[in-house]
């Protein structure tokens, strides 16, 4: 089916595909007989023959490979007595099952089945594994990338317990033959990760054969750079060299130190306040039992942690807990503390297993507020989210004081203290990328000079980032985009999060005048002087095309994203703090896409208009959200309810699954393919508490 | 290049479908079930599946199912897995899967699962990941997957995870587009793609994407219509298909049209078959052609029928 010229069959060319046709269609029957009579008739000399045939015209016909295999069988469970001793005759036996597989072998190198008959054989032992190795050596310099070859070589290796060591002398010598060869490279990924993990001499702690193997894949790299045999390889030493060796808590809130003054829900007569917990990788485990809650007064009990993720086995990149002041204390006066800790967290452990064992905490005081304040969007008027409603914060209130505590939560004594050794093969490969480009413009180049710099950073400053080095990777990036233009977009969302980490970082740690006017208004009627609403974060129009150091933003509650070319909201799920979200004018493609946004239960202004949704027939959020296609959730009952025998409503399971759970007071969802008259009546029935849709208010 | 030839693809298929004493029918009639799935699948997207008789299709699947409830490739092979699949995808095609014995099949399926949760083929043991795809979806079509133990399955899938993000047929088997594909769906449907590294493997398949827009299935291969679906929906199930240029795809696969007699072949003027028509045709579709039913990524069904068993 692979690499055939096309042309027209001729008449004679078309007899004599006919006639072999013919024969292969007689071999095929013939054998198929025979195996449906093989009850009464036994194994022949004839029968396996027309298989061996059949087998060498054929060597995918999988039914003949079972056939042998059921002869191989007879024939050692029905030897005579004199002939069960005899090794040598078992030995025949096995001779020719292995002859038949190496012709099917020679016919296609490819064959499936034939490989496995080789295995299925030679697991059964008496035969000869040096004979394995050099059949593999043969076929291995023919065809240097045969997947199946290399299997069968790591099962050959691992039946004869070679080596590892040996085995990663084999990859060296067919990389030194030829470097490009990918398979040799991933084969000594995998057997140096064995390595690894027993620490095996020699290659513990890393740092020498760290050092060696950088040098060796430079080699390859550097000799022809767009050969891409080696870039894996490099990305995976990088990997090995800056990886922590367990998961940490990346981010909380709320700020450690922080006077929280949790405003009453008026409506429900509640006040809430959650906690978030972030992680630099998605953990289970975060529970009451692995996490302390200690407040004075005993005011909270009963605290549960949930996963912010759609995945059902409960982990997440960010936990949250919502803790409710019980009713008895709503007229109270007092502050109280509350610590959380974690002195034995071994129960929340990464997804390979690996445990978050270094105790941390952080306390806060928490009082409720007093002041009554509508709930938000209650007694306003509609939120206009457009510019000249948005004035600057006066950056000598308070609030400038309340955002710097907000952004300096990151905290700091889990950052790993950087091996020295780390830092400088990082800087050294640094001179060496730089080096190639003085005299080569590559990509892999750039690309990797851009990924090495990113982690020599974080390696000196943690969390911070060295303005001069972001300048530089967006530098590499935005050349990139121009170089290698079909993967324009995997630069572009590179650039994207290596902009938003900047102006994280800048606000962060700067909190300068400057940075905080860019980036947080206040909303305010250009019609009315007064101030509503919590300070907004506004990245709009920044070209973003995808949205990360989400752990620097868990304190908005007021976000503008709009004007932007997101496909993607993952990650928002985390911003618990969330009542306003602007995403208009982005590229969202799918009711799916807004699947973060059923974990925003504060959400209660949103809009989404001018995206893409219901404007493509392929929907890439389909199985990365909750849904009965990926098992995560059974398809909802109350929805055939709420359908109501409506075979057209039947059509809105999706907007139903993300929306039913929303608490909205405004949405603006205008501009986008699905939105049609139809769809608005569906949502207001579905929206009881909605009092704005598209600019106009509903009664 | 011109536009895809729906029509002349349409009439190829049948034609194949008929078509008996040439070598290459012969050497397929042992996975005649899987030549089926592939045409009348390609039937289905380009809106053409009426030209198909279902009263002869329906009892010839029938016919391949083996006593123990495994589909053969053909009337009298032996049962395997492989062939299983395409016989559900057949029936579920054409709306039609009440005909089988589903806790028969469901328990032929459940018995080939391993300790370590991996699955061989049929009962000669061979293991592989894409038999664990093969199994989970036809689980998942049946409302079956209860039957297997679906945590043992996604950690043996996970096991065979490398260092480039993507995944092979055994642990330390090389990474391939076909074994990812298999892998990544097979983790879509069980709900646990949150294992996989999305961006390191989507920058490993949006790498597979050569010069001429075509994709191919390892580093340093020549690119093949085929990987069009293994590299496409994988990219797809982890929303990263924004990082390849998907007009030279498109233009890639309609280049590599018999437009005068119809099918796809791998390559351009190479010779075509329904293997390479078949994942032609779902690539385009995965690329939104205009006129083209859209396919699931997962279930490599079209959308509707998809739709059909799992939200009603
Ligand atoms: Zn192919």
């Amino acid at each position: 089916m692979h690499g055939r010229p096309r042309k027209s069959a001729t008449p004679v060319d078309e007899n004599a595909s006919a006639l072999k046709a013919a024969k292969i269609r007689s071999l095929q029957s013939q054998f198929l007989q025979n195996h449906h009579n093989k009850m009464y008739k036994s194994y022949t000399k004839e029968a396996l023959e027309i298989n061996a045939k059949l087998i060498e015209v054929n060597p995918e016909f999988m039914t003949a490979w079972n056939y042998r295999k059921l002869a191989f069988e007879h024939s050692l469970s029905s030897q005579s007595e004199a002939e069960k001793g005899d090794s040598d005759h078992i030995k025949s036996i096995i001779d020719e099952e292995l002859r038949v597989v190496e012709n099917a072998l020679r016919k296609n190198f490819k064959s499936y089945g034939a490989w496995h008959h080789r295995k299925w054989v030679v697991s059964k032992g008496n035969s000869s594994t040096e004979r394995e190795l050099r059949l593999l050596n043969l076929f291995q310099k023919q065809d240097t990338r045969n997947f199946h070859a290399w299997n069968y070589r790591r099962f050959i290796a691992g039946m004869k317990s070679i080596s590892e060591e040996k085995e990663l002398q084999f990859t060296t010598d067919m990389i030194n033959d030829n470097f490009s060869n990918y398979s040799a490279w991933h084969n000594r990924s995998v057997l140096l990760s064995h390595l690894l993990e027993k620490k095996v001499e020699g290659y513990f702690p890393k740092e020498t054969f760290l050092t060696e193997e950088y040098e060796f894949v430079r080699n390859a790299v550097f000799t022809d750079p767009d050969d891409q045999s080696g870039w894996f390889y490099h990305l995976w030493l990088l990997d090995q060299t800056i990886k922590l060796d367990m998961p940490i808590l990346a981010s909380f809130w709320p700020p450690p130190g922080s006077d929280l003054n949790v405003p009453i829900d008026l409506d429900a007569n509640k006040a809430t306040f959650p906690v978030i917990l972030y992680f630099n990788e998605p953990v289970e485990g975060v529970s009451s039992q692995t996490i302390t809650v200690q407040t004075e007064y005993d005011i909270h009990d009963n605290i549960t942690w949930s996963p912010l993720s759609t995945n059902k086995f409960g982990c997440a990149l960010a936990w949250v807990t919502h803790m409710r002041i019980p009713h008895e204390e709503l007229d109270s006066s007092k502050t109280y503390q509350v610590k959380i800790s974690s002195e034995h967290s071994q129960g929340i452990t990464s997804l390979s297993g690996v445990s978050l064992n270094r105790p941390w905490s952080f306390a806060f005081t928490v009082s409720v507020c007093q002041h009554l304040q509508p709930a938000e969007g209650q007694s306003l008027g509609r939120l206009s989210l457009t510019d000249e409603n948005f004035c600057t914060i006066d950056t000598n209130l308070n609030m400038t004081a309340l955002l710097k505590s907000a952004f300096q939560f990151t905290n700091d004594d889990e950052q790993p203290t950087s091996s020295k050794w780390k830092s400088e093969i990082i800087a050294s490969e640094i001179s060496q990328y730089r080096e190639l480009l003085s005299w080569a413009e590559c990509k892999i180049g750039k690309l990797t000079l851009a990924r090495l710099l990113v982690a020599y950073d974080a390696m000196i400053t943690g969390t911070q980032f060295t303005p001069s080095i972001a300048e530089e990777v967006l530098q590499l990036l935005t050349e990139l985009m121009k170089l290698d233009p079909p993967h324009y977009q995997y630069y572009k969302d590179e650039y994207s999060l290596i902009l938003l980490k900047q102006i994280a970082v800048i606000l962060q740690v700067t909190s300068s005048k400057e940075s905080l006017l860019k980036y947080c208004w206040q909303y305010k009627e250009s019609t009315s002087l007064n101030i509503t609403g919590p300070t907004c974060l506004r990245l709009n129009s920044l070209s973003l095309s995808r949205i990360g150091s989400i752990e620097q933003l868990l304190w908005v509650q007021s976000l503008d994203l709009s004007h932007n070319q997101l496909h993607s909201i993952e990650g928002l799920e985390a911003l618990q703090l969330l009542s306003c979200l602007n995403l208009s004018h982005n590229k969202l493609g799918s009711f799916m896409a807004l699947d973060p946004l059923r974990f925003l239960k504060s959400l209660r202004i949103l809009d989404i208009s001018h995206n893409e949704i219901g404007a493509h027939t392929v929907d890439t959020k389909r199985y990365l959200c909750s849904s009965p296609l990926s098992h995560k959730v059974a398809f909802d009952k109350n929805f055939e309810e709420f359908a109501n025998g409506d075979a057209k409503v039947m059509d809105f399971w999706e907007p139903f699954s993300i929306f039913g759970g929303l608490n909205l007071i405004q949405l603006d969802i205008m501009g986008n393919a699905a939105v049609d008259e139809r769809f608005v009546l569906f949502l207001v029935k579905l929206l009881p508490a909605l009092k704005w849709l598209n600019g106009e208010e509903l009664h | 290049m011109g536009d895809l030839a729906a029509e002349k693809h349409a009439k190829y298929i049948l034609l194949v479908e008929k078509r008996k004493d040439d070598v290459e029918s012969v050497l397929m009639e042992h996975l005649r079930i899987n030549g089926a799935y592939w045409g009348l699948t390609t039937l289905d997207i380009l809106g053409k599946l009426e030209a198909v008789e279902q009263e002869k299709v329906v009892p010839w699947v029938m016919s391949c199912q083996h006593q123990s409830g495994g589909f053969g490739g053909n009337e009298g092979h032996d049962p395997h897995l492989l062939y299983t699949l395409s016989a559900i995808q057949i029936l579920a095609l054409f709306d039609k899967i009440e005909v089988l014995d589903i806790d028969k099949v469901s328990s032929y399926i459940a018995s080939l699962q391993n300790e370590d949760g991996s699955f061989s083929g049929d009962i000669w043991g061979e293991i592989d990941t894409r038999f664990s795809y093969v199994a989970i979806c036809s689980l998942a079509l049946l409302h079956r997957l209860d039957r297997i133990n679906v945590e043992k399955a996604v950690k043996y899938i996970i096991s065979c995870k490398n260092l480039d993000g993507g995944f092979g047929c055994t642990p330390g088997a090389e990474s391939h587009a076909g074994q990812i594909f298999c892998c990544i769906g097979a983790l879509a449907i069980m709900g646990s793609l949150h294992y996989v590294d999305k961006d390191l493997l989507g920058w490993w398949l949006c790498e597979r994407q050569v010069k001429s827009g075509g994709l191919n299935g390892r580093p340093e291969k020549l690119p093949d219509v085929c990987y069009s679906w293994w590299v496409l929906s994988s990219l797809i199930m982890i929303d990263r298909v924004h990082w390849i240029d998907k007009e030279k795809l498109v233009k890639f696969i309609l280049d590599c049209q018999d437009i005068e007699k119809g099918g796809i072949s791998d390559r351009p003027d190479d010779a075509v078959d329904v293997f390479h028509t078949y994942f032609g045709v779902a690539g385009l579709s995965l690329l939104e052609y205009p006129g083209l039913k859209a396919i699931d990524p997962a279930y490599a069904l079209p959308v509707d029928v998809v739709n059909r068993i799992f939200l009603r």
